[in-house]
């Protein structure tokens, strides 16, 4: 029979980390995901890992660099600020290639905000808030399992395809108890990883690098990024959708928002409203294929979001021309409730 | 006929693209040398800082990883925490190191991360074109300082090599010049003692080289020789500021 847990959402990303090989933690404190690093560095003393408490997030980012750089699985995490603080390493990791996994469980802003769930920090993560022009893979638990489960398929998203992947949670999911099934890591099998430095013994030296002098040099790189980043378009989105065959209103909301909006969903469906659901699970890449083809039958959307409105541009750009899209916001603070989703969705039913 | 004089082999067989006068070159070979003299060179990851500093992974045949500015030590302690058998160096200018990159390199040594530093002190941003570092001395003139460092605007030079030296987690700290053959030999010595304290797990090593600018400088090759003489040193003393002995290894 398998096991179940009832734990925490960071400890349950935290144990995933673990079972999928991650040996590498550079972290410095933040309010709400605390309980990483102090999970952390207490089980990696019994698997042999290597955990440091950072001068700075700026150092832990740089520390990831070169752990990834030397071939380990590594990560680190941080919550809104300290995220802003980690972008420059992020686009150096970018544009380096190196594989790394990024945990921000967010909290409110801009500033200093506060500790509350947010999802404020979607643009950061799905446009990058480093410079050039890179994308991080960007997943979106929205459950204790997920961030358990989106943890370990991280490290497998990033050594294949050799990039940064962002984790998004926030307060609500880092910091809520629940169950969850205790799945064993899938271990796939993944590209060598021939490009590692540790010493040109019996080979030709390797260089991991990020700056391009030469004509034509930097262009080429782009242009490489790009279909990489066209590869995980076609590859990795993913979703949930719910209830979407009969339905008259789509909600679209991802993490926190769509566990709020499927109680607004079951209101509303007891009242007769053909309601569904569609969760984006990869920000980036975001599912505009499934988004786009679910459009040309229903014509009305309604993003809901825990910012004044953000991933709502996406849903934009990726529906029918014809397809209404409307949105709800409820900035931070505190999380909204099924109520207020489902006086919106009488709304624009 | 006996060989007494060739390329190190941990350095390519390429010409160096730097300014006449320039210093970066002969602190590569000296790293490069003492690389050859421990046969280290297959197995040992540079880090290279931003500024001229970048090109080592030009001229070094080894594995190396380009940091961004000011966390090379970071970006060396990830590689040496995952690979604490091969041996780590950080390559970085006066602006990389003691300007923004301070934090990294303190919090590194601190530490006592058993990794090396060549940490080059030509008191300029010189791939940027020659603006006031932290290391410019009081009066000089840059292009961010027209009218000579002053204190009031903009504090005083730092001293890296004393002050890293305060630290428990640091067993080597040097600050060595490159102006004249006995300097360069001392120089030399320098950089293998820094290298040898890793290989024996001693902790942090670092030697800090006062080198020439002459581009950014405004001298002749020969005029900045007796720059760092007459200006450089004084303010710079050469030394040895901390030398961990095998007993005391922590």
């Amino acid at each position: 029979m398998e096991k179940r847990l009832f734990i925490k959402g960071n400890e349950a990303l935290a144990r995933g980390a673990i079972k999928a090989g991650c040996r590498f933690y550079f972290g410095y404190p933040i309010t709400p995901q605390n309980d990483i690093p102090e999970f952390l560095s207490k089980e990696f003393a019994k698997v042999e890992g290597c955990f440091i408490q950072a001068e700075s997030e700026v150092a832990s980012i740089n520390m990831l660099l070169g752990a990834a750089a030397a071939g380990a699985r590594a990560m680190t995490s941080s919550s809104s600020p300290g995220i802003s603080l980690m972008q420059e390493g992020i686009s150096y990791l970018a544009g380096s290639e190196l594989p790394a996994v990024i945990v921000n469980i967010s909290r409110s802003g801009p500033g200093l905000g506060g500790i509350s769930a947010s999802q404020g920090d979607y643009f950061q993560a799905t446009r990058g808030g480093g410079h050039g022009d890179y994308r991080t893979i960007v997943l979106g638990p929205h459950s204790v399992q997920e961030m358990h489960d989106l943890s370990m398929l991280a490290f497998d998203l990033a050594d294949t395809y050799r990039n940064p992947v962002v984790i998004l949670g926030d307060a609500v999911l880092g910091q809520m108890q629940e169950t969850m099934v205790d799945r064993p890591y899938p271990s796939p099998s993944l590209p060598a990883k021939d490009w590692v430095l540790n010493g040109a013994s019996g080979r030709l030296p390797r260089l991991i690098k990020s700056l391009y002098l030469k004509e034509g040099e930097m262009e080429r790189q782009n242009w490489k990024l790009f279909e990489k980043y066209n590869r995980m378009k076609k590859e990795e989105s993913r979703y949930e959708m719910s209830q979407e065959q009969d339905a008259e209103l789509l909600i679209v909301a991802f993490g926190s928002s769509a566990r709020v909006a499927k109680s607004a969903i079951r209101i509303a469906r007891s009242a007769g409203m053909k309601v569904g659901l569609f969760r984006p699970i990869t920000l980036f890449p975001y599912p505009e294929e499934a988004l786009g083809r679910i459009s040309r039958r229903v014509k009305r959307f309604l993003t809901v979001e825990m910012n004044t409105g953000q991933m709502v541009e996406d849903v934009r750009l990726s529906v029918a021309r014809d397809a209404d899209v409307h949105f709800y916001g409820h900035p931070p603070g505190s999380p909204p409730v099924p109520e207020e989703i489902w006086e919106e969705i009488k709304k624009v039913y | 006929m006996k060989q007494v004089f060739k390329r190190p082999e941990s350095l390519r067989d390429v010409p160096f693209h730097f300014c006449p006068g320039c210093h970066h070159g002969t602190i590569h070979r000296l790293v490069a040398e003492a690389i050859d003299q421990f046969q280290l060179r297959e197995r040992t990851i540079g880090v290279a800082g931003v500024g001229c500093s970048v090109f080592v992974y030009e001229y070094f045949d080894i594995d190396v990883v380009e940091a961004p500015h000011g966390r090379a030590p970071a970006v060396a302690t990830g590689l040496k925490r995952v690979l604490p058998d091969r041996i780590i160096f950080t390559y970085q200018g006066d602006g990389d190191l003691a300007s923004i990159g301070m934090s990294e390199i303190v919090h590194t040594a601190n530490r006592g991360e058993n990794i090396t530093v060549i940490f080059v002190n030509n008191t300029v941003y010189g791939m940027t074109g020659g603006q006031m570092a932290p290391t410019t001395l009081l009066g000089q003139q840059t292009t961010t300082s027209p009218y000579g460092r002053d204190f009031h605007q903009d504090g005083y030079p730092i001293r890296m090599a004393e002050m890293l030296a305060t630290l428990e987690g640091v067993a080597f700290s040097a600050r060595v010049a490159l102006n004249t053959p006995a300097n360069l030999m001392k120089a030399k010595k320098a950089v293998k003692r820094a290298f040898e304290m890793q290989m024996n797990d001693m902790g942090f090593s670092v030697v800090e080289l006062l080198s020439a600018c002459p581009t950014n400088w405004g001298l002749t090759p020969h005029k900045s020789l007796e720059r760092i003489e007459k200006e450089l040193i004084p303010y710079f003393p050469l030394g040895i500021f901390k030398e961990r002995k095998g007993t005391d290894n922590l």
